[in-house]
């Protein structure tokens, strides 16, 4: 594959299960592999124009965050497309809470995608103080961050 | 609907603002009763659990109050520990510290005016809807906004709660190298402010002036950013050492943040223009042209002309820092040595909001036995609350969806940063 390709884990890891994106990137830099392979590897709190600005003009960007999900127990993975992810602008869209979905909406008048755009994410439990993920959300990491290395390799 | 005199106004979750929050306006008999920003993030309690950890960890733990705003954290933070252990930084390890500043105001400055402000005197509902008409504006903000991220990457190790800085100076300092590549970036970057600034100035502003007490560091011989002495626009004038004889905080039910007031005077108000007004003079000389050519005067009392500030101040901080990366040279060693010792130290910058205040007491083996932080949101809040009391009285014949949205727009002119403050937002208004 040829282009510039990313990994983006988006979270607080200081906001226990909101850390599962950070958590899948530091195990692919603790891996070796795809720093090696020239990925990109890079965690953002989910400001628009920082994650805007890490993914544009890549060829695949693989964007791994945390949701929230009282349909599914914690843990439960999703491999979404962009447009999946799109949904209604929040009213309450501040700086720090505008959804992925609104940045990637942002991303898409700005033209400023990227070739391909694969969200992976597993539902959180426990977004309160404090570092450490639940145990549920914890076993997630590492098949995650396997499919996200797929994805970009 | 547009007639009631007795109505409730609620936001239950404001909008393009930093952080969570809401807004309650209650009408009677045709007069405004109350107005209140109710701040609901929770409290954070950052000020208990710094006591009793090591005198060098402030700079790190505080810089997690806010993810816009963190470099602010940090150098106040690092003033007031230095402070308490009798050591003044100067020098080269003071510009680099400025410089890195400067990277936060730009990238401060630049979100709120592009993606939170500005949609509103253009008549969007929001950044990606004004994306979509006017791509090439929303481009320049981000490229602009870039410049900022750059220098914050540079210098703090990382855009976001930088890692480099610590009580004394900095980690490790970037090399001539690295700052000249910085500097190519900052050049394009004045171009793109300039016309940032001629592009705000043609936005319409609503005639609502303010009589509020302005507060802000100066410091003369150069636009205050990370040091100065406190004044006000009432004439006092007093050294951060001070500040708690004159600022008071007090709780108030409807809101997780603190309220502040002068002491014996009343309600203030800080941020960008309260700087720009009590230091205007102190502006670079391309930097006060511009202010004169987008339509600032001496002062600025409408808060709808604060994204005009902005704009005057990212000109500045481009300009700045451009003049501290032609003079650089890497500081060596990047910090100073700050042994501790038992006292009590002062400290306050401004932040792109306005003075933020820190204070540690530190015991003789380093451990903090007391910390205290005034953020600027908590300082402004019940300014802005009176000028939405007055904003609503003027707008009562509005119906409900209107006047909540115009009241919206009032508070994102202070770019309040809830999170920060929390210690913001939804808008209730009862007219019943």
């Amino acid at each position: 594959m040829t282009g510039r390709r990313v990994v983006i884990g988006v979270g607080n890891d200081l906001r226990r299960d909101d850390g599962f994106g950070p958590a899948v990137v530091e195990r692919l830099r603790g891996d070796g592999v795809l720093s090696a392979a020239g990925v990109t590897l890079a965690v953002t709190d989910g400001e628009p124009s920082r994650l805007i600005d890490l993914w544009a003009g890549a060829e695949v960007a693989v964007v791994v965050d945390a949701v929230r999900s009282p349909a599914d127990p914690a843990g439960h993975c999703y491999e979404l497309g962009y447009d999946e992810v799109v949904g209604p602008v929040g009213a309450a869209a501040s700086s720090h809470g505008v959804g992925l979905g609104s940045t990637i909406e942002l991303a898409q008048a700005l033209h400023r995608l990227p070739r391909l755009l694969v969200v992976l994410a597993a539902a959180g439990r426990d977004f309160g103080f404090g570092p450490g993920l639940s145990p549920e959300v914890a076993v997630a990491v590492a098949p995650v961050a396997a499919r996200a290395a797929e994805v970009v390799t | 609907m547009t007639h009631r005199s007795d109505r409730t106004l609620d936001v239950r979750a404001l909008a393009r603002v930093e952080g969570e929050g809401a807004m309650h306006v209650r009408v009677r008999g045709g007069s405004v009763e109350t107005v209140r920003l109710e701040i609901y993030e929770p409290p954070r309690f950052f000020e208990a659990f710094l006591r009793g950890r090591r005198y060098t960890e402030p700079p790190d733990i505080t810089a997690r109050i806010c993810g816009i705003c963190p470099v602010a954290y940090q150098m106040s933070a690092c003033a007031a520990i230095e402070d308490a252990c009798g050591v003044v930084v100067d020098g080269a390890i003071a510009d680099l510290r400025r410089l890195l500043y400067c990277g936060e105001w730009i990238e401060s400055h630049v979100l709120h005016i592009y993606l939170l402000h500005a949609p509103d005197f253009l008549g969007y509902p929001s950044a990606i809807d004004l994306a979509r008409d006017h791509r090439d504006l929303v481009e320049r903000g981000l490229a602009l906004k870039k410049a900022g991220n750059d220098v914050m990457e540079l210098i703090g190790g990382r855009a976001i709660h930088p890692v480099n800085v610590r009580v004394g100076g900095f980690y490790r300092a970037p090399t001539r190298q690295d700052i000249r590549a910085l500097g190519e970036k900052l050049r394009v970057a004045l171009d793109q402010a300039l016309d940032t600034a001629r592009w705000v100035a043609g936005f319409d502003f609503p005639d609502f002036h303010h009589d509020h007490e302005m507060l802000a560091l100066t410091e003369p011989g150069r636009y205050a950013i990370e040091r100065g002495t406190v004044v006000t626009t009432g004439g006092l004038a007093f050294p951060v050492t001070a500040f708690e004889e004159h600022v008071i905080e007090e709780h108030v039910a409807h809101s997780t943040a603190l309220h502040a007031h002068l002491a014996g005077r009343g309600r203030y108000l800080t941020g960008p223009a309260a700087r720009y007004t009590l230091n205007r003079a102190w502006l670079s000389p391309l930097s006060r042209q511009i202010a004169d050519e987008v339509g600032l005067g001496v002062r600025c009392d409408n808060p709808y002309q604060s994204i005009l500030v902005r704009a005057v101040e990212v000109v500045y901080a481009v300009e700045e820092a451009l003049r501290l990366i032609e003079a650089y040279e890497p500081p060596a060693p990047p910090h100073v040595d700050v042994p501790p010792r038992a006292g009590m130290g002062f400290g306050a910058t401004e932040a792109p909001r306005g003075v933020l205040f820190h204070r540690y007491g530190v015991d003789a083996d380093g451990l903090i036995t007391s910390a205290r932080i005034v953020p600027p949101t908590s300082q402004n809040q019940a300014s802005i609350e009176d000028d939405l009391r007055r904003f609503v009285a003027d707008r009562l014949d509005l119906p409900d969806d209107q006047l909540t949205h115009q009241c919206e727009q009032a508070i994102r002119n202070y770019d309040p940063c809830i999170s920060c403050a929390t210690h913001f937002l939804d808008l209730t208004v009862d007219r019943s």
